[in-house]
């Protein structure tokens, strides 16, 4: 074999196994932050009843940006960045922003006691059939996604949120 | 500039060649000729240049030292993972980043960083997989097309050196060629003439066996890699009440998203009177299960189905799953896993007046969906004013909830009656009825409903055929490399006398029985062993 066809030859089968093994190991990384819904995914459609009995659909808010976040009054990291959420939406809710905290399969009398608790103003739908919850693959809650205002997903995190990190998500997806 | 050694037999050999491809006649000085025999003393090709990056890497993972370290280190990162359980294996609903560090301490909190919990997922046991892979890919390549060459090309008359040094090998004097040629054909051995020197061989193919196991494991790491695209592999599971729907994960699609419907959970125990089974359950205590079946309907929404949104469903087919017996539909399988009997469904209570006894009036709460407030007429009424599910108390020792699911509910209630206008509370759970003391109504248990749950592992799996096919290729490779051999039996003319020299690559026992047979049919001296050669 000529120098320069072994060369080329190597290569080439160098660069297939590295582009096959880090594809894999790509898809991998989006797996372990729960399945189907990741960075730069378009975020599904959704209807779900909030606690007040409207109907929110993901597609309303389209140009806005929309921190999506699912919850559990029973998970104490929930808990903790409610407050936070709260005192932000307040003040990012007039530049465009808009928080929907889904509650994952709980009952209203519940959810009730705890949005009254942390007297939160942004809807709360409410997932019974955790349908939400399964189509975005969500694992452990807290998980926060947040949607700019063309609808794609730019993070996706499962970390308790400190305030400041709540303020870093808002300015990222202020339209 | 590419070299080449031209041998005195004619033949040209690449660059690195330590034994002659045609005449096996040693090009360089030094060479054992018996331990360079594995690969017919060709150049690996690897080892004859070191130039471009590219070639650095190509001699790194041509290493056979560095495949097998590379394999050692993947058992041992393997066995590791097997310390504590797998992701999958964790209760649902824990969140894995705090579940092993309170589970297991530090050394749990480790295991979780560094990705153990999740091992055939984390990013570096990947690459580890993806590096074997490169280095069978590279090893083979680098041994195997210089072995067939060698073996393509080699002649019939061999050199004297080779001849001599070979570790059967015996001199005779006056031998019919012909009886030689007949009594090696006679055991299927493929002889070849030349100038009056033969030369037969037998069993060429087994030294593929090596490369063809090869070819399947490569194809097996293929499979296994597939299963992280998008489409290839959904391994999920489903928890559906009796007579509820849920929706299947990973099937939704622009076609819509399917439902399954659980419209019974059968759990069968063997009946120990029973006589078939009497003498082997009655060493048993308690019950053996029998059957562990779901009786489920599939139905699909209509197309572009809004998730969340209530779905207009069309019935598709109902079954029956059981153990071993899944449901199928597209290339989706449903497959029985486990199982929660008796789930709290819906619990019932009555007011009643303590003093008394009186009752005035029933409530049922669903415990997924309880009412605020139940009027119970007559000024009569209940309100709840906190429900718990999964009640325990906190490290405050305030009432809470582990979990949203209905495990160990309990309620505050508000009571209201005519006599106590202003309301009456209490704290009711489970054997807990808890009052200030000087209320005038309780809440009194008056009955549960339960219902069973059954889980479903929801697999789609493109990927098996093609990790069976691997596996399969594999055990062909390995049944020619081990159960066959390659033998070479060389006679060569040389002055007056007749030079015999046999090889095999294993086996040694059968190739002598064979060399013997010969020189008992002939007057061939029998071949001797070098002593030198075993060691």
């Amino acid at each position: 074999m000529l120098k320069k066809n072994r060369f080329w030859f190597r290569s080439a089968l160098l660069a297939i196994l590295v582009v096959a093994v880090g594809y894999t190991i790509y898809n991998s990384m989006n797996e372990e932050s729960g399945t189907y819904i990741s960075k730069g995914d378009t975020a599904p459609n959704f209807v779900l009843t909030d606690l007040n009995g409207k109907q929110v659909e993901l597609e309303d808010y389209r140009g806005k940006g929309v921190f999506l976040n699912f919850w559990g009054t029973w998970c104490k990291p929930c808990e903790r960045e409610m407050p936070y959420m709260q005192r932000q939406y307040e003040k990012y809710k007039d530049q465009g922003v808009e928080i929907l905290a889904v509650n994952v399969s709980e009952t209203n009398v519940s959810v009730k006691n705890f949005v009254d608790r942390y007297r939160m103003s942004f809807p709360v739908p409410m997932d019974k059939q955790r349908e939400v919850t399964k189509a975005y693959g969500i694992g452990p809650i807290p998980t926060t996604i947040l949607i700019d205002k063309n609808g794609k997903v730019v993070e996706r995190t499962s970390e308790s949120l400190s305030e400041k990190k709540i303020i870093s998500f808002m300015e990222k997806i202020k339209p | 500039m590419m070299q080449t050694i031209t041998c005195e037999c004619g033949h040209s050999n690449p660059y690195g060649t330590s034994l002659c491809q045609a005449c096996g006649k040693p090009l360089k000085q030094d060479v054992e000729i018996l331990s360079s025999m594995r690969y017919e003393g060709s150049a690996r090709r690897s080892q004859t240049y070191k130039q471009t990056l590219v070639d650095k890497i190509w001699n790194f993972f041509s290493s056979v030292k560095v495949g097998v370290w590379l394999i050692v280190i993947i058992l041992v990162a393997a066995a590791i993972g097997t310390i504590f359980p797998q992701e999958t294996f964790i209760p649902p609903n824990v969140d894995p980043a705090t579940h092993y560090e309170s589970e297991y301490g530090t050394l749990g909190l480790i295991y979780y960083l560094l990705g153990f919990h999740n091992l055939y997922g984390s990013w570096w046991f990947i690459l580890l997989l993806g590096m074997l892979g490169l280095s069978i890919i590279i090893a083979s390549l680098d041994r195997g097309i210089p072995l067939y060459k060698a073996l393509k090309t080699q002649r019939v008359t061999r050199h004297d050196q080779f001849m001599k040094n070979q570790r059967l090998f015996s001199k005779s004097s006056d031998v019919e060629l012909d009886e030689i040629k007949y009594t090696l054909e006679s055991l299927r051995y493929k002889v070849r003439e030349e100038n009056g020197n033969l030369f037969a061989e037998k069993g060429r193919f087994s030294r593929w066996g090596a490369y063809v196991n090869h070819v399947g494991l490569i194809i097996f790491l293929t499979g296994a890699m597939l299963r992280f695209f998008p489409g290839m592999y959904v391994d999920d599971i489903l928890w559906v009440r009796e007579g509820e729907k849920a929706s299947i994960p990973g099937t939704s699609s622009e076609e819509g998203q399917y439902y399954l419907e659980n419209n019974d959970f059968i759990l069968e125990m063997y009946d120990k009177e029973e006589k078939k089974f009497n003498s082997a359950l009655s060493s048993v205590d308690g019950e053996v299960a029998k059957n562990y079946q779901s009786n489920v309907t599939l139905y699909k929404t209509k197309e572009n189905h809004t998730i969340g949104a209530e779905p207009e469903l069309e019935k598709v087919k109902s079954g029956e799953i059981r153990v071993n017996e899944p449901f199928k539909f597209d290339s989706f399988a449903l497959y029985q896993t486990d199982f929660k009997l008796n789930e709290f469904y819906k619990m019932s209570f009555e007011l009643e007046e303590k003093a008394t006894g009186n009752k005035f009036g029933k409530l049922t709460v669903d415990l997924h969906d309880p009412k605020k407030e139940y009027d119970l007429g007559d000024g009569y009424k209940v309100k709840i004013e906190e429900y718990f599910p999964n009640f325990v108390l906190n490290d405050q020792n305030q009432p809470s909830t582990v979990n949203n699911l209905p495990d160990n509910p309990a309620f505050v209630f508000s009571m209201y009656s005519p006599k106590t206008p202003e309301g009456e509370k209490a704290f009711v759970g489970i054997q807990k009825n808890i009052d200030s003391g000087e209320n005038q109504f309780k809440m009194t248990f008056a009955g549960i409903e339960t219902k069973d749950l059954t889980a479903l592992t929801v697999r789609k799996d493109h990927t098996l055929w093609i990790i069976a096919l691997g596996g399969i290729i594999f055990m062909i490779g390995v049944t020619q490399g081990l159960y066959w051999n390659y033998r070479r039996i060389w006679i060569k003319q040389n002055a007056g006398e007749v030079w015999a020299a046999a090889h095999t690559n294993k086996n040694w026992y059968g190739l002598k029985k064979d060399v013997e047979f010969l020189s008992d049919k002939t007057n061939l001296t029998p071949l001797e062993e070098k002593e030198t050669a075993s060691k």
